[in-house]
């Protein structure tokens, strides 16, 4: 029987990442990885991209994690733990090892995942590992002093898009890496959030038993590249759940379903309002751009409600 | 009981590796294409053997599903060549670092650019310093043999290195020659089952692998690959000549074709080293006395044991198959390496240093009979007149 997924049952869960790491007053990182590694009950392998999850956690001759855990380099999260988890079956179908239904788990950020990372994924999902990538995104490359990545959004301040006087911080939108995904056709992929934490176990269990390769896009806000109080972590998260600019659903075998609809689409600008790295899109002549955004999120979000059979709704 | 087949080295060393039947392989045939993969595909698919192989999408991800397989216990290998192996690269020393005890079967093709696909060692040359253990082989026999010591030198518990065996491009692994393949159980018991001392797959005892080193101690981390290294040669020997009692052959750190009593010798490894064995014959038979070093373990690289070997001759030339650019005089990297070794142990002989056949340029016995006869005149006055020659080329 998989454990409950009720705060009373899941405390009781012996934690399988330590207090003491290194991660900032405020990520959303660990949040998630706990909620993660508490869905499952099985033994879990994990193998995680550069990054600051992997740099804050292990830096030796410490560690925070308490299953087996590698980090080989930045955009090879996906083909590690494809490597692993061939060894693994290779090894039970010859009988060296037992089968403990062992689960393979990869961590990557948004620039090892949405960039650097693509193609190893890409291969992996392609070629049907048993595993489950996720994606903490934290919507640009925080580990190294937030630079752009194709996570960022539209308007954004980051060290490499700057918000200078000529252009107004990222030029582009970002990728919607989980639709990207889903055309891979693999069983399982889902968009989720940290504050919506049962949607995201429930999502993490459906992913981890899929019976192949698994996808879930989760945000996680950077206090720092995001420039808010380390307070306001979860209910700025969920802002970006209520605009609709990071809505929450799942593809599973080809069928997609919102797993969460907002009582009211809140508009972007409240979710954008809370954060610094958006400031100087409230200035006069930047004001354009959240028009584009907003209008960009509009379009995503009424093609989801198309793609997972729901009414158009404003 | 063995027996003799033609193959070529792309097929002796798929054998090999069917005889292995390793739990896992991972491998991207295409940049270039070594045919080793096609013909491990074909025993895959007809069930000649029960390993795991993972048909990556880059050789960037062969490496780093083959790093995660090791790290899991599995016995691994991996073909490459060229290009392939540069796309690796990042992961080659991280496999090291990691002590994956991975087996690679290189066919030394040229890098580009501009793009070629023909032999040259610039391949090899690039991870000399990655902390592979690198072998080289003459002909498709010795590809063979060296993939299956290779497998033992790897797993070794006082090594824990990858071994990285090479043979010519093309030359080696395209021609067919004549192999003896060894009875499947004898290379089985040979090399045995391996029992890691750790897995990633030990979910009751969680480890972290690959933890984030600082200042405080990578130091020390790369301290102890260079201590594996140094300690890699006796265990490699042990494995070597556990092989040639069972298998009759006679590996050693190198091979002396005709050298104990030679004036002028010439080093130079895999396949022109038997095209230097007709040329030595030719002009023995002419009464020059000619011989050859071929070197077989490059790394770790047996500078004693050559300065030894070499140090009673009174000219040497060595013949590289690869530049390193911007060395002293443009100089290949076998060459700079030797000539410090023989400095370092008091042999003070003059040598020279013969660049040939990049990107699959032929090397003929006559441009070998040359050299010859350069480093007699070397010996006879004692002057190297030019310390760099490049063989055969339009300048």
């Amino acid at each position: 029987m998989a454990t409950k997924l009720i705060p009373k049952e899941l405390a009781k869960k012996p934690d399988r990442l330590s207090p003491g790491h290194r991660l900032c007053a405020g990520c959303a990182a660990p949040i998630v990885v706990r909620q993660i590694l508490a869905a499952i009950d099985d033994p879990v392998v994990v193998a995680n991209a550069t990054g600051c999850l992997e740099v804050a956690t292990t830096v030796y001759p410490y560690t925070a994690w308490r299953v087996p855990w590698v980090h080989s380099a930045f955009e090879n999260a996906a083909s590690t733990i494809a490597g692993i988890e061939s060894a693994y079956r290779s090894m039970v179908r010859r009988g060296k090892i037992p089968d403990r239904n062992v689960k393979f788990l990869a961590f990557g950020g948004d620039g090892g995942t949405y960039d650097i990372g693509f193609q190893a994924l890409s291969g992996a999902l392609e070629r049907g590992h048993q595993f489950v990538y996720i994606c903490y995104n934290n919507e640009a490359y925080m580990n190294t002093g937030i630079q752009r990545s194709g996570a960022t959004p539209l308007g954004a301040h980051t060290t490499t898009s700057p918000a200078g006087s000529v252009i107004p911080g990222k030029q582009q939108m970002r990728k919607d890496l989980t639709a990207i995904i889903a055309a891979h056709d693999i069983p399982y992929v889902a968009q989720a959030a940290p504050t919506q934490w049962k949607d995201l176990m429930e999502k993490v269990r459906k992913a981890v038993n899929c019976g192949g390769p698994a996808f879930i896009n989760v945000l996680s806000s950077c206090n720092r590249g995001w420039r808010h109080e380390t307070y306001e972590t979860l209910e700025i998260t969920q802002l970006a759940v209520d605009t609709c600019y990071w809505p929450l659903y799942e593809v599973e075998n080809g069928v997609w379903r919102l797993t969460y609809k907002p009582k009211e689409k809140l508009p972007v600008e409240e979710w954008l309002r809370r954060q610094g790295r958006f400031r100087h899109l409230f200035r006069p002549e930047n004001r354009h751009l959240i028009d584009e955004l907003q209008a960009e999120v509009d379009r995503r979000w009424e093609r989801l409600l198309f793609l997972c059979g729901e009414t158009f709704s404003a | 009981m063995s027996k003799y087949e033609a193959l070529t080295g792309d097929q002796a060393v798929a054998t090999a590796m069917r005889q292995i039947n390793p739990d896992v392989v991972a491998a991207y045939p295409i940049t270039p294409q070594t045919e080793t993969v096609e013909f491990f595909a074909e025993y895959v698919a007809n069930g000649e053997v029960t390993t795991e192989f993972i048909c990556v999408e880059s050789e960037h991800s062969a490496m780093s599903a083959c790093v995660g397989a090791s790290l899991a216990g599995a016995r691994v290998m991996t073909a490459t060549s060229s290009q392939g192996l540069a796309l690796m690269w990042e992961i080659v020393y991280i496999a090291a670092s990691y002590r994956c005890p991975i087996v690679m079967s290189l066919v030394n093709r040229a890098l580009s650019g501009p793009i070629n696909i023909h032999c040259d060692h610039s391949d090899v040359m690039g991870m000399r310093d990655s902390g592979w253990i690198i072998l080289f082989s003459e002909n498709c026999q010795e590809a063979y043999d060296n993939i299956i010591q290779a497998v033992r030198i790897a797993e070794h518990p006082d090594v824990l290195l990858p071994v990285v065996v090479c043979q010519d491009g093309f030359i080696t692994s395209h021609a067919m020659e004549r192999v003896e393949v060894y009875d499947d159980a004898e290379v089985q018991a040979f090399v045995g089952t391996y029992r890691p001392k750790w897995s990633i797959l030990d979910v009751d005892n969680p480890k972290t692998y690959g933890a984030l080193h600082f200042y405080d101690y990578y130091y020390e981390s790369k301290r102890q690959q260079a201590e594996a290294m140094a300690h890699a040669q006796r265990p490699i020997l042990e494995v070597t000549n556990e092989f040639n009692r069972q298998f009759n052959r006679h590996y050693g750190l190198f091979e002396a074709y005709r050298l104990d009593d030679a004036d002028v010798a010439i080093v130079v490894a895999n396949s022109t080293a038997g095209t230097t064995k007709v040329v030595v014959d030719s002009l023995r038979a002419q009464g020059l006395k000619v011989g050859l070093l071929k070197p077989r373990v490059f790394r770790p690289f047996p500078a004693k044991e050559l300065a030894n070997a070499l140090c009673h001759l009174k000219a040497v030339g060595v013949m590289d198959r690869s530049i390193a650019f911007g060395s002293m005089n443009n100089a290949g990297p076998l060459f700079l390496e030797l000539t410090a070794a023989l400095a370092i142990h008091g042999v003070h002989i003059p040598i020279a240093d013969y660049i040939f056949g990049l990107g699959g340029r032929d090397i003929k016995p006559g441009e070998i009979e040359s050299v010859y006869r350069d480093l007699l005149r070397i010996a006879e006055t004692g002057k190297v007149e030019r310390l760099v020659t490049y063989l055969s080329v339009r300048e």
